[in-house]
């Protein structure tokens, strides 16, 4: 986790670019700073691999202080893109790739399995293009190299300061998508710099909007689009954006609030009975502070029915997958769609089961909406 | 008096046109590299100062020297060093700094600074920055600065006999006082081919490194 306390910075000209930041990005997750030009976005982004020191506050990378640590270490256990990519023009790309690698002191076959890895990952192949040298490269080539450059002695974190910006809109619209695809393999901490909003959207897991020098809000996207702090935030996301997702209906609109629950100590008789009594295939387990615990199904229950020691907490299956309720609803509805489940629990941040989406409650809510279905449905 | 023609003459007089020639590859090479070894670190000092004016009374000095004309230059260090091969030396390294400074100095400062930026956040060290990256993308500025240096330094060494350090100019003018048309001739022939060849070998030297140093930086 890297973790920003009370950060001020003033440049030698005396000018003020950052001004009581303090901020924290999550392991694992996408952090996008954003807004305009010279909010300080970049300054920030540069205060973690000490390009620039901070004039006052504590930076700490998993409670560690790395004004402590020495700069050159520090960055080379952090991956680095830039917009302008940098690659450096007199090496080859297999040379530009295993840069980190020989600065760490790893030995050439290791290097070596590590770049042709790295190039199959983006769909590059290490024969064409591993002794080309950059000029030799798209655009969009060169920063893939730029991107997997990054990643090549597998650093933590990963900082990328508006990488896709200078590229044409199809080359960026590829890379962004491979950036969440190889996240999702990597689970890399990655704090990401851009000024483009949809850019934001599509990729972070956290925003972080910023203005002169300040955090003026921080949170999901979801939570920036629903809750815009002021009228600055409002304007940076757009009247269009804003009205899409005022249209759609959050998960916690949907659901059905009172699903059927049972505790997990009780047996599988009386399962059985609230299954019947509720007409229902399924049951949601809780504990007594209705946390959530998992699920019993029918098919369960008849299949151990016959051993009367059993209680419900001996045949439940954990969810694999828990939504919260500011979840969109199309999100909620692709997510079922691609993990081909029949529901989804609503949880808390507790983790207490707040609600139930199901295909019933998402029929249920088009009904109540959509006038002409309901009358063609009568 | 002569038994010699202007083609017999390169046999004839072959061993004083060799040793001529050598002595005159002596002075050039040791004043080129002198002034390499003091411009390009010079050079590089000057594009990571902060400080403006030690840049620009650098370069005002080493402009200077080359202002001063060959011969009052000789004529200056004669009372300084003497006469020999020292003073031809350091007279023509005064000259050879600033064609060499001067590329030295762009060839650094026409680095794209986001290499630089790049490099630095993936933790090169200073040292390491300067000697794996800078200086390589700088050597075909500073190779282009030796061979133009070189050339100069040759025909400017002719001049280095009148302090009794030797050359092809010694030929040149031995030949003005008998008026040996053949010899004067044929050092001034060596003196130019010596300048030609270095300009040939250093631009292919050049292109070479530009080839590999900066597959031309077409990167936008």
């Amino acid at each position: 986790m890297i973790q920003l306390e009370g950060i001020n910075k003033t440049f030698d000209d005396g000018s003020e670019a950052l001004k009581d930041i303090n901020l924290h990005c999550n392991t694992g997750e996408i952090t996008v700073l954003i807004g305009p030009s010279g909010c300080g976005k970049t300054t920030t982004m540069k205060l973690l691999n000490r390009l620039i020191n901070q004039s006052e506050g504590k930076i700490y990378f998993d409670d560690k202080d790395i004004t402590n640590m020495n700069p050159v270490e520090l960055r080379r256990g952090i991956g680095y893109v830039i917009q302008h990519v940098g690659l450096f023009p007199h090496m080859t790309i297999e040379k530009n790739i295993g840069v980190v690698p020989r600065l760490l002191k790893w030995d050439d076959d290791r290097i070596k399995t590590r770049v042709n890895e790295l190039l199959n990952m983006v769909g590059l192949d290490p024969d064409t293009y591993g002794q080309r040298y950059p000029s030799e490269l798209s655009g969009g080539q060169q920063q893939r190299i730029g991107v997997i450059r990054a990643l090549a002695a597998e650093p933590p974190i990963i900082l990328m300061d508006e990488p896709f910006s200078a590229l044409d809109p199809i080359s960026r619209e590829q890379l962004q998508d491979e950036l969440i695809r190889l996240q999702k393999n990597i689970q890399k901490t990655i704090v990401f710099v851009t000024h483009d909003m949809d850019e934001a959207l599509k990729i972070a897991d956290q925003i972080v909007l910023m203005k002169d020098g300040v955090i003026v809000q921080q949170g999901t996207p979801e939570e920036i689009l629903r809750h815009p702090a002021d009228d600055f935030v409002k304007d940076f996301i757009g009247q269009k954006r804003l009205q899409q997702v005022q249209d759609i209906p959050t998960v916690g609109e949907v659901m059905n609030e009172k699903p059927v629950t049972i505790a997990p100590g009780r047996g599988l008789a009386e399962a059985m009975k609230v299954m019947e009594n509720k007409r229902v295939d399924s049951l949601i387990v809780v504990d007594g502070n209705n946390t959530l615990e998992g699920y019993i199904t029918v098919y369960d229950v008849t299949q151990a029915f016959d051993n009367e020691d059993q209680q419900v907490q001996d045949i439940m299956h954990t969810f694999r997958h828990t939504i919260h309720a500011d979840m969109l609803l199309s999100n909620a509805i692709r997510m079922m769609n691609e993990l081909k489940a029949p529901y989804l629990p609503v949880i808390t941040e507790q983790h207490s089961l707040a609600g139930l989406i199901t295909r019933g409650s998402i029929v249920g809510y088009m009904g109540d909406t959509y006038p002409s279905v309901r009358n063609g449905v009568v | 008096m002569n038994d010699y023609g202007y083609l017999s003459i390169f046999s004839a007089r072959a061993n004083d046109l060799l040793i001529a020639l050598g002595e005159h590859m002596l002075i050039t090479f040791a004043s080129v590299m002198l002034g390499c070894l003091v411009a390009i670190p010079l050079g590089i000092f000057l594009t990571k100062t902060d400080i403006g004016w030690i840049r620009s009374i650098t370069f005002t000095i080493t402009n200077v020297f080359n202002t001063i004309p060959s011969l009052a230059m000789l004529a200056m260090l004669l009372p300084l060093l003497g006469i020999g091969l020292v003073p031809a030396i350091v007279a023509l390294f005064l000259y050879s700094l600033m064609p060499i400074l001067r590329n030295t100095y762009a060839g650094f400062t026409s680095i794209d600074p986001h290499i630089i930026e790049s490099a630095r956040g993936m933790g090169y060290s200073t040292t390491q920055l300067l000697f794996q990256i800078e200086l390589l993308l700088a050597v075909p500025y500073i190779m282009s600065g030796i061979r133009l240096t070189t050339v100069y330094i040759i025909n400017w060494a002719a001049l280095a006999t009148l302090i009794g350090a030797g050359g092809l100019g010694e030929l040149i003018v031995s030949g003005l006082g008998v008026y040996d048309k053949p010899l004067i001739l044929a050092a001034a022939i060596l003196a130019m081919l010596l300048a030609l060849v270095a300009d040939f070998s250093l631009g292919k030297v050049e292109k070479f490194f530009f080839k590999s140093a900066h597959s031309t930086q077409q990167q936008n």
